[in-house]
């Protein structure tokens, strides 16, 4: 790569390309779990490797091969929205990236590939604009090289171990679902979104295809709409 | 629909996605109402890809069974703050152990 990171000094390259490899290691290791769950949801080890090279967003990942897991290829169109819906916020970090990062070209487009959650943590994380640049091609680049190669390994022993519920890997699944959603539930309103749209889906599942339950209880989001919790104000009260 | 083309649109919508947001002119989704809805909408689509995975089986039935068990189990490693991947191997651990046992 040849791209300049920017005027960064020397001795503050170091912690910031610490900071986005450990990223890099830590989310690239739960690229296995993604291989296994692909192959236990009925893709082969090339559709499993296509989805992290291509696709290359976590979440949106596992909301793909989740609710084909549980409806089959006739879910797709459902599996297709979800992942989907779950993939805006990458265009939203992408708002806040482009003039950071200042890219233009092909390398705008790699960019673009790299925009997810762990290399926009790591770029706001930083201190000034260099360092910001540096962490995200750091962490980016590492989570996809890891994210990748782990995928494979992990398809590969997915494939290997055969009934896939004899190893609580649909469980494992439903872990995954409940890691990534946690570190999201730190207001009371984003328990309440989230509560709302748990009743949505269970209580439509029984009546609409696999999937479909899921997008629809997308729409607990707009509980978002409401303006935020009115705290007392005495000013206000006063006037 | 035959996977390929199901992986071919998923991705290319994630792609233009991320596209778009380094294309498009900061505007309308900069407006704070809009980026409320659209923070929470990885949160309503979590929650239910949660319960559905978790307690639903063929034909949408509610269902508790060792999955259950493996979500309570991974909740609590969560507030133990263990990271990702021992939350999920804890969680399929827990289901295939119960199930060997002839539990669930």
């Amino acid at each position: 790569m040849t791209d300049p990171p920017g005027p960064v000094a020397p001795a503050d390259r170091r912690p910031v390309a610490r900071q986005g490899l450990s990223v890099g290691l830590a989310t690239g290791a739960y690229g296995i779990s993604f291989g296994a769950l692909a192959v236990a949801a009925g893709f082969d080890v090339w559709q499993a490797c296509a989805l992290s090279l291509l696709m290359f967003t976590g979440g949106s990942q596992f909301a793909f091969v989740g609710i084909v897991a549980s409806g089959g290829l006739a879910a797709a169109p459902s599996a297709i929205a979800a992942s989907s819906m779950l993939g805006i916020r990458n265009g939203l970090y992408a708002l806040e990236l482009t003039h950071l990062l200042g890219v233009r070209g092909v390398r705008r487009l790699l960019a673009a590939h790299l925009t997810i959650d762990e290399s926009t943590a790591v770029a706001v994380a930083q201190p000034d604009a260099p360092r910001a640049r540096l962490g995200f091609w750091v962490a980016g680049l590492s989570v996809f090289v890891l994210w990748n190669l782990t995928t494979l390994a992990g398809a590969l022993v997915g494939n290997a171990i055969g009934d896939p519920r004899t190893y609580g890997l649909d469980a494992a699944a439903c872990a995954a679902f409940t890691a990534l959603l946690w570190p999201r539930l730190r207001s009371r309103d984003a328990v309440a979104v989230a509560v709302l749209g748990g009743l949505v889906a269970l209580l439509l599942s029984p009546a609409l295809p696999p999937g479909i339950p899921v997008v629809v209880a997308s729409l607990a989001a707009l509980l978002a709409l409401r303006a935020p919790r009115a705290t007392a104000n005495p000013d206000r009260a006063a006037a | 629909m035959n996977a390929w083309l199901a992986i071919a649109v998923a991705t290319a919508i994630a792609f233009g996605t991320k596209v778009a947001g380094h294309l498009v002119p900061a505007g309308v989704l900069e407006r704070p109402r809009v980026r409320r809805v659209t923070g929470a909408l990885p949160v309503a689509l979590l929650a239910a890809l949660v319960v559905t995975q978790t307690a639903t089986g063929a034909g949408g039935s509610l269902v508790v069974d060792a999955r259950l068990a493996a979500v309570a189990v991974a909740a609590v490693a969560l507030l133990l703050r263990a990271p990702f991947l021992l939350v999920v191997v804890l969680g399929a651990l827990t289901a295939a152990v119960l199930r060997a046992a002839g539990f669930a």
